[in-house]
């Protein structure tokens, strides 16, 4: 077994803090107002999609049941699913961290003799840097969801688990169609317009030819059954089955916890998860395989199961809940911290209140302990989640730790001075205010230029990974209290 | 010790709060949901919901009339026929080129196809849903991707209330392909926009009676 670093790209490299990044994208009006559009607009369609069924309090029951339920047999589960698709004729790989698993994708896709690879949108290739680790080896992926298209031509970062571009205007988007489509592939025609019909059309086109002659294909899975080894993709462009379907090699990587014990199963997430994510009944394109199928699709399908973090979240008793996510976004598009700040403050590929509990624990703590503090614990993200995964109290269980890791270092330093005070005044908001100022005023005496290059002591690792901002001059509370009054 | 091992470990020591008498139980799942949210006209309900995605409906018993018309509303360079599309619903004249995928068409000739006649496996009448399932009249999955036309014809004995119905009656071990509407996409300001990357155009005609019995289910 190789050492496991998870926090490869968990945690982006170079990310200022959450209170940092938010006050920046909170000073964004238009960034602002384009959130509460976006969000709005989909908090509307689930509520009422979620509304016409009247079981939706029953189906989220089943859900929360069977995640927690499989969690706790995870290993069982695993083996059973390696079994069946191997008795498929699919490839099973596990890979114990990210550098492991870029591995097995790279020496899967040289094996082909291929230098490019198609890919559909999937978070666990976000997480573990794919597309950097291919780079490398001189192999290029192409991403061929439209918005995963934008970030890419855009040199940019998803912002949004369902959206990743929701932070780009139509105008922005034309601009980078214009001035990029050429390097990758086939230009964006002169007269292109920015209505999103005409942006599509442009992005059919530039994909079309890559779709066309890929012989490699690299996809997430939403699902992945252990008693008949079928795995399933959900999405709504096409993209998705161009990518399953046309290529010779497949290479699908998944994270553990996406097992579901039976086919039977996806009856209840069929349900909860299109009305929760894009709320609609049902997403225009669901594709399920087993394996390879003779003269139909890919002649060669490969599984890579992945750890990276999730066994160490799956031994926390109460993080445990947080690997039922379904990615479904709802908990994104209810958080009004979310709202104001947008996804690239939570500096990870998982933002929102699911990133807030998920990547401290896939990274450590210790990567990124100001996450857990991002959220006002009003509990919305709570009743949204159609997997009833209970993130306040998952956030509550983390600030504790999150200051845990601080106090056993030698060196107090300001940032876990005022972490230590925050969780023993919980309860109490003023004394956690009186913390974080004094942390922050800390803070700001050891600081040159805003950035702490060095840490001391037990923080000196996290700085040497990237430049730590200082403490920001308005804590997180500071802010959220000023603009809630701004904007009520 | 390899990475599959070391995972298992890292599993077991993680679930050590976990009886080792434990069993998963599926028994012990609450399924107190609905079987299904469909009244008694799935049929009704089925080609409401589908014309929701803005897939344009037609109930019809007589099959070859309703596939001609629906074809003489598209101007389509060609049709792929696939096999075991069941003769009686076929129109006499087509009035486009025909083409078989046999010998299987290439990648370039089905993007230039024009069109795509299938049959599918089952309808699901609560979320406006058809199943593809590689079977009889449906051919291969990239037959109903590539082309940028797709009708659909379904026989009403097809259509099934809901999907926990639909999961039960689909073998898992075909290929299979949901598909709820035309391809589409929200991602440039949340605005739909239909047509992406497959058919930009999904037409479903509903035969009443008579349906050959496409088969292609469990
Ligand atoms: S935590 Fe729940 S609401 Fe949030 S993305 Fe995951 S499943 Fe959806």
């Amino acid at each position: 077994m190789s050492g496991v670093d998870t926090s490869s790209s968990v945690v982006w490299l170079g990310s200022p803090s959450f209170p940092e990044a938010a006050r920046e994208a909170v000073a964004d009006t238009r960034l602002r107002a384009n959130l509460r559009k976006a969000t709005g607009t989909i908090r509307t369609k689930r509520l009422a999609m979620a509304g016409e069924l009247d079981d939706w309090e029953e189906l989220r029951t089943a859900g929360a049941a069977i995640k927690r339920a499989t969690l706790r047999h995870l290993d069982h589960h695993l083996l059973k699913l390696e079994q069946s698709v191997t008795a498929a004729g699919g490839t099973v790989h596990w890979a114990a961290d990210a550098a492991e698993a870029n591995r097995i994708v790279t020496e899967l896709v040289q094996a082909t003799g291929e230098a490019e690879v198609v890919k559909v949108k999937s978070m666990a290739t976000q997480e573990i840097g794919l597309n950097e680790a291919l780079a490398q080896a001189g192999i290029m992926a192409y991403e061929t969801d439209l918005a995963e298209l934008i970030v890419q031509l855009g040199d940019d970062r998803p912002s949004h688990i369902l959206v990743p571009a929701i932070h780009r205007s139509r105008a922005e988007i034309r601009q980078i169609f214009h001035d990029r489509m050429a390097e990758w592939g086939r230009p964006a025609p002169e007269e292109l317009t920015d209505e999103p019909r005409d942006l599509a059309e442009a992005a059919r086109r530039h994909l079309r030819e890559k779709f066309l002659r890929a012989k490699v294909a690299v996809s997430g899975a939403n699902f992945a059954v252990a008693d008949t080894g079928t795995v399933a993709v959900v999405e709504s462009e096409g993209n998705g089955r161009m990518c399953l379907t046309l290529p010779e090699t497949l290479i699908t990587v998944m994270g553990i916890e996406k097992v579901l014990p039976s086919f039977a199963d996806l009856e209840v997430f069929l349900q909860l998860l299109p009305r929760s994510s894009t709320g609609e009944r049902m997403n225009p394109y669901t594709s399920m395989w087993t394996g390879p199928v003779d003269g139909d699709g890919p002649r060669d399908f490969h599984l890579v199961l992945l750890d990276n973090g999730r066994t160490a979240t799956l031994r926390d008793t109460v993080g445990r809940q947080t690997l039922g996510c379904i990615r479904c976004s709802a908990c994104l598009n209810v958080c009004p911290v979310y709202e104001r700040t947008g996804g690239h403050a939570y500096g990870s590929p998982y933002p929102g209140p699911i990133g807030a509990v998920l990547t401290p624990q896939l990274a450590g703590i210790e990567h990124a302990p100001s996450l857990p503090f991002a959220s006002t614990l009003c509990g919305a993200c709570y009743d949204a989640c159609p997997v009833k995964i209970d993130i306040p109290e998952v956030l509550v269980h983390l600030r504790a730790q999150a200051v845990d890791t601080k106090r056993g270092g030698l060196v107090p330093t300001p940032e876990a001075l005022a972490m230590k005070a925050a969780a023993v005044a919980l309860s109490t908001p003023r004394r956690l205010a009186w913390a974080q100022r004094a942390g922050e005023l800390g803070g700001r005496l050891l600081a040159r230029r805003g950035v702490l290059r060095r840490l001391p002591g037990p923080l000196r690792r996290w700085s040497d990974t990237r430049d730590t901002p200082a403490p920001p001059r308005e804590t997180f509370r500071a802010w959220w209290r000023r603009t809630r009054r701004e904007n009520e | 010790m390899n990475s599959r091992n070391a995972i298992l470990a890292r599993i077991g020591a993680a679930l050590a709060d976990v009886p080792r008498t434990e069993r998963y139980d599926a028994g012990a799942i609450p399924r107190d949901y609905r079987d299904s949210h469909a009244g008694v006209d799935v049929t009704a309900l089925f080609a409401e919901r589908a014309a929701d995605y803005r897939a344009t409906v037609t109930r019809t018993a007589h099959a070859p009339a309703a596939i001609a018309a629906a074809l003489a509303r598209r101007a389509l360079a060609g049709l792929v026929v696939p096999d075991g599309f069941p003769a009686e619903w076929l129109p006499a004249e087509l009035g486009l080129r025909r083409l078989a995928d046999r010998p299987p068409l290439s990648v370039r000739e089905l993007d230039a196809a024009g069109g795509v006649l299938t049959t599918c496996a089952l309808a699901i009448a609560v979320t406006g849903t058809l199943v593809l399932d590689a079977g009889p009249g449906q051919g291969r999955r990239a037959l109903s991707l590539l082309p940028d036309y797709h009708l659909c014809v379904v026989g009403a004995d097809q259509i099934v209330g809901d999907v926990p119905e639909a999961l039960r009656r689909l073998a898992p071990r075909r290929p299979l392909t949901f598909i709820s509407g035309p391809s589409a996409t929200s991602d440039i300001e949340l605005e739909r926009v239909e047509g992406v990357h497959g058919p930009r155009t999904l037409d479903i005609v509903i035969v009443d009676s008579n349906n050959p019995g496409t088969g292609g289910t469990a």
